[in-house]
């Protein structure tokens, strides 16, 4: 938080604020102290603020035109791409959106990951983010069920149908998923009302993941803990606005781009095809975003393990700030976790592309080593590094390996405490 | 450089133009969000309807659905025509001749839009004080002309665009 006090100029003003602070939320978030040297991996916080924004008013504008209903889903779909005034360019802005709002929460994670963001004292902004995460991959797999084609529905078949592994009661769980003995009208209807849910509750989570934020305020490239307001902050207005506004009007070039040339690359063609409970399409694959979590599901030969397994992938994270035993954040002076977060980034990607080829062969091969490394990563590597490697030195400040020995002594000692 | 040419600088140049560019592009973005509520080019499809009359008999009526709205035709008989042009000016809240509200050699036509001014309900027919139709809403009078003579609505009925497209049917639209 701020260090001083703010009081509203005008007398309106201070009625007012002392009614509802609103203004003083305002000029905290105006002045509050950003380390100065955050690089542009930073700037995806406000790119995926922006991506959310994006999909609930687009969404908003499709379900005006939309119909959750098995006969007409597919249909008024059709309806928006041709009828409606703009339909085509909202409809591609909010498919393509849901890449880009992925695209953008995977450099995020990842830039958490290498600068240990997730550590001692941001485990809740962590935990906050990876529920955001999780709601996101919900809302995604719903979005993509209401337009009723051949992927949607077999989609929609295949992912409820994990929850069959479940025993004893798997059979009972999807049933009650579906409202019905099949993916159906109803799983439709549902699918409709909890997408619609999902993003403002993310909202929510969004406004607590920042306020989390704020107590300890940003972690920084050199992952050390700063003196605040000091000469290593700045204030966020005007510097980090410009410097975040920069990076969102590159990000929406990109965006802009796949709207407008490529629209339909990061879907699949038979999702134009309307759903048939009767025939399923020879070649089955969920959105890339979700490709190495299906990669990991598909490299188990047992149906209840594969679920477990893809579950724990992404639950393994929630624990990841009690697994790194490092007490240095930033990757920056850790030279061998360094080299297996790039593994870590090759294993995914790797994941990926599998997650994408048929499960069988080479491609079985590679998810398994990439699957187990996976893990190892998150259960080994992490906890015995962070006690073995011999970290670099790291500054006293963020000014220090700028201006030489001009480091404060009083900061000094701080951070050797911490440290 | 001199103090006066350094008021207006390259910064400001740049600001403007920045703003500038900004603003077409967040109107842009603004306007197919808006746009998108207006009638789609399935709704504009329905924007004509086409009614066969030659079943109508003088002094009968038919209601027709256009654009969602009603529309009253009416075959009006030779004394409901004389009644309707004896109307003095003066005794009229929204003057308008009768022979302003039909086509010219076709004055038994009378095609308006069945939906009173004031609120929009459907008034009934051969109802009202001056047996034309009579709005059960908030009890506008309105006569043989579909014209307003008595209540709270402030204009005559209205008549949409239409054309005869043989002696047999009308083109509403």
């Amino acid at each position: 938080m701020s260090e001083h006090e703010y009081t509203p100029k005008s007398k309106a003003g201070k009625w007012f604020n002392d009614r509802l602070p609103l203004l003083t939320l305002g000029a905290h978030l105006t002045d509050y102290p950003t380390p100065k040297n955050l690089n542009y991996w930073w700037t995806f916080g406000g790119i995926l603020t922006f991506c959310l924004i994006t999909q609930i008013v687009t969404g908003i504008v499709l379900a005006m035109h939309y119909v959750a209903h098995a006969d007409l889903a597919f249909a008024s779909v059709e309806h928006i791409m041709r009828d409606v005034n703009y339909g085509w360019l909202i409809r591609y802005i909010h498919s393509n959106g849901a890449s880009m709002f992925f695209l953008a929460v995977y450099i995020h994670i990842f830039r958490s990951l290498f600068y240990g963001s997730y550590k001692s004292p941001r485990e809740v902004i962590w935990i906050i983010g990876l529920m955001i995460y999780l709601l996101m991959m919900a809302a995604a797999f719903m979005g993509y069920v209401l337009p009723w084609g051949q992927m949607s529905f077999w989609g929609a078949t295949v992912i409820t149908n994990l929850f069959s592994a479940i025993p004893l009661v798997g059979d009972s769980i999807t049933t009650w998923l579906w409202g019905a003995y099949s993916v159906d009208n109803p799983t439709l209807n549902r699918f409709f009302s909890l997408h619609y849910l999902i993003p403002f509750l993310i909202l929510g989570l969004v406004v607590l993941h920042i306020w989390a934020l704020h107590v300890p305020g940003n972690n920084n490239p050199v992952g050390i803990d700063i003196k605040k307001p000091s000469k290593d902050t700045v204030p966020f207005h005007p510097y980090i606005t410009i410097k975040d506004a920069f990076a969102l009007l590159v990000f929406m070039i990109i965006f802009a781009g796949f709207v407008f040339f490529t629209p339909n690359v990061l879907g699949h063609s038979d999702n134009y095809i309307p759903a048939n409970p009767l025939v399923t399409p020879a070649h089955i694959v969920p959105e890339w975003y979700l490709l190495p979590f299906y990669a990991i599901l598909r490299s188990v030969p047992d149906k209840l393990g594969g679920v477990i397994l893809m579950f724990s992938a992404i639950f393994i994270l929630f624990v990841l700030p009690w697994l790194d035993t490092s007490k240095v954040r930033s990757a920056v002076f850790r030279p061998i976790y360094r080299q297996f977060f790039w593994i870590l980034v090759i294993d995914v990607l790797m994941l990926g592309y599998v997650g994408a080829m048929p499960a069988e062969g080479i491609y079985l091969v590679l998810a398994r080593v990439g699957t187990i490394y996976y893990f190892l990563h998150f259960i080994v590597v992490m906890p015995v590094v962070g006690y073995l490697e011999k970290t670099d030195p790291i500054p006293m400040s963020i000014s220090e390996p700028v201006l030489t020995g001009g480091a404060e002594p009083s900061l000094a000692r701080k951070v050797n405490d911490k440290v | 450089m001199s103090k006066e040419e350094k008021k207006v600088n390259r910064r400001d140049f740049l600001f403007t133009a920045s703003y500038t560019v900004g603003a077409v592009g967040v109107g842009a973005v603004i306007w197919p969000m808006i746009d998108q509520m207006n009638p789609d080019k399935a709704q504009q499809a329905l924007a004509t309807t086409e009614v066969d009359i030659s079943n109508i008999e003088p002094g009968k009526s038919i209601t027709v659905l256009w654009r969602g709205k009603p529309v009253f035709l009416k075959r009006r008989t030779p004394e409901e025509i004389a009644e309707a042009r004896a109307v003095n000016m003066d005794d009229l809240p929204d003057p308008q001749k009768d022979e302003e509200r039909v086509k010219e050699g076709k004055d038994e036509w009378l095609v308006m839009l069945g939906v009173c001014t004031h609120l929009g309900c459907v008034p009934l027919k051969d109802k009202g004080d001056f047996n034309g139709w009579f709005c059960p809403c908030h009890g506008s009078h309105y006569d043989v002309s579909g014209r307003i003579r008595k209540g709270p609505a402030p204009t005559n009925m209205e008549i949409p665009k239409f054309e005869f497209v043989d002696s047999n049917t009308i083109k509403i639209g």
